[in-house]
């Protein structure tokens, strides 16, 4: 597994950059998660969407997936593709520190 | 004193589910009663058929009473809630049905109106679904009509029932127009919201093999924001954009409306969480779910319903004794997969093994992943098994609740 340093701490992540363990995790580590993925700014919504998928974590043991967040997170579908241009379930998931959602089968 | 279960539902699970508990229960003890809103049975996998006019409307439907074995009531009422503190089922005329034990068996509901421009102009036109037998039978006129251009198959996102189902469509839609002469002037494109054709890697790898062989382009992580039936295109979330002469799509799901009325019993979609080994659900330790309408990682597919009937049936019994649950469903789903010209595939898979090649039952039985003309014959046979065996809840010889693994070529760090 790969190592990356976020914020002078060393934290582990799959091939695809997701944190394998979501404890690893600290706010201060989101921008620069974030700014790899060419989000510049996290800004209040962005925030919104990434507490909201820590809260989710926790609760249910993996991230929600698009529909979902537009249903529940407050913020609509459309403007999560604003704020997260690469699929907002994925990449919010990654900045938010927690594994790849599984998805459905 | 005398117990009664309610089920809700009348289709795959509820019917096999009611069948079974009547088996298994004695009359005097357990009184079973089954809730409706209509009294048509569906053989959905047939819908996939019609299109192409490989199989007739009035051939895939039956009354729902008429499927139960004798001891069973059937009522045909909406229900309009579940009052989980007062175990009791409010209908939408106000009665109110008491029970001991409640079966969720209500499926899936198509929710087309969720996907923005999906109803609107062209809809039922030129932009389609084979997941409903009005839909179906539409649709097939339209290819009739249907002399080239730009045909798109998209899934709206996931959960779908029978995820496999839109794949096929592609197969047997190239077969169709291959034998009408004119397959060179369709183009014909595969629109996923997965990241591949298949969630499963080794399935993936032979199923986008199949759409490359029959000249269908696939598009993946498209996340439909728009359908533009006007227009003739669909638009993703992220701004791309599928043009399209014909559309068939499927529509999101969500569960049934009373769910989502009845508080504490499902989740944001309408779908009801449940322990997926046991099939209790989380709401309430004398609520139990079967097939569709249940929130567990595994494909919505009639065969899964089958499986767990046999778990969902015993822990009933259990729980009615007052014994402790066994947890024994393993996530196994079994699925055909036609893929044109009388061939299919098979799958066969669950919670931890996902489809692999080999065998099945066993080493002597039907090829897995791989197009043969067996696996054909053996889709056509499941229409008679469906409605002499998996409904009336027995079990189908020589195929077992639990998958198997003899026969499966395991690669060599997989789980068994």
């Amino acid at each position: 597994m790969p190592t990356v340093t976020y914020a002078g701490t060393a934290v582990t992540v799959n091939d695809e950059g997701f944190f394998i363990d979501p404890a690893q995790w600290r706010e201060d580590m989101a921008p620069l998660i974030a700014s790899q993925e060419g989000i510049t700014e996290l800004t209040e919504r962005h925030w919104q969407v990434i507490k909201f998928m820590r809260h989710e974590y926790e609760a249910k043991g993996t991230g929600p997936t698009v529909r979902v967040l537009g249903k529940t997170s407050g913020v609509s579908v459309k403007e999560l593709y604003q704020l997260f241009p690469h699929g907002p379930a994925k990449e919010a998931a990654k900045i938010a520190g927690i594994p790849k959602p599984r998805g459905c089968v | 004193m005398s117990k009664t279960i309610v089920v809700l539902g009348g289709g795959t699970g509820g019917t096999l589910i009611a069948n079974r508990l009547r088996r298994m229960l004695g009359r005097s003890a357990v009184s079973i009663v089954v809730i409706d809103a209509d009294d048509e049975h569906v053989y959905q996998p047939g819908l996939l058929f019609v299109p192409f006019g490989k199989a007739e409307p009035a051939s895939l439907t039956r009354p729902r009473h008429r499927q139960f074995r004798s001891g069973i009531t059937f009522r045909q009422a909406a229900v309009d809630r579940v009052d989980l503190d007062a175990n009791e089922v409010q209908l939408a005329g106000g009665e109110r049905v008491g029970y001991d034990v409640l079966v969720i068996a209500t499926g899936a509901r198509l929710v087309p109106e969720e996907t923005e421009g999906l109803t609107g102009p062209g809809w039922m036109e030129k932009v389609f679904t084979f997941y409903t037998l009005a839909g179906a039978v539409a649709l097939r006129r339209a290819l009739a009509g249907f002399q080239g251009g730009r045909l798109a198959v998209a899934v709206m996102d996931m959960p779908v029932k029978c995820p496999v189902a839109p794949l096929e469509f592609c197969f047997l839609a190239d077969a169709y127009f291959r034998e009408r002469g004119i397959r060179d002037k369709v183009e014909l494109t595969y629109v996923t919201p997965l990241d591949g054709a298949f969630t499963k890697p080794v399935c993936d790898r032979e199923l986008s093999g199949l759409l490359k062989d029959k000249g269908v382009s696939l598009v993946t992580e498209f996340n439909t924001g728009e359908v533009a039936g006007a227009d003739g295109k669909l638009v993703s979330f992220d701004g791309r954009e599928v043009p399209f002469d014909l559309a068939v799509v499927v529509p999101l799901h969500g569960g049934q409306a009373y769910v989502e009325r009845s508080p504490g019993l499902g989740d944001e979609l309408g779908f009801v969480p449940a322990d997926q080994r046991t099939l209790q659900s989380k709401a309430r330790p004398n609520v139990f779910v079967i097939g569709d309408a249940a929130d567990i990682p595994t494909s919505k597919a009639g065969s899964v319903a089958h499986f767990e009937g046999d778990v969902v049936a015993r822990n009933i019994a259990r729980y009615l004794a007052g014994e402790p649950l066994d947890a024994d469903f393993d996530g196994h789903t079994n699925c055909f997969i036609e893929s044109g010209s009388g061939k299919a595939l098979l799958i066969d898979f669950n919670y931890g093994t996902e489809p692999l090649t080999g065998r099945f039952p066993g080493r002597i039985g039907l090829p897995l992943l791989r197009q043969s003309r067996l696996n054909h014959l053996g889709k056509l046979a499941f229409g008679w098994l469906y409605w002499h065996v998996l409904l009336p809840g027995r079990e189908i010889p020589a195929v077992r609740s639990r998958m198997p693994a003899a026969g499966k070529h395991f690669p060599p760090s997989a789980p068994r």
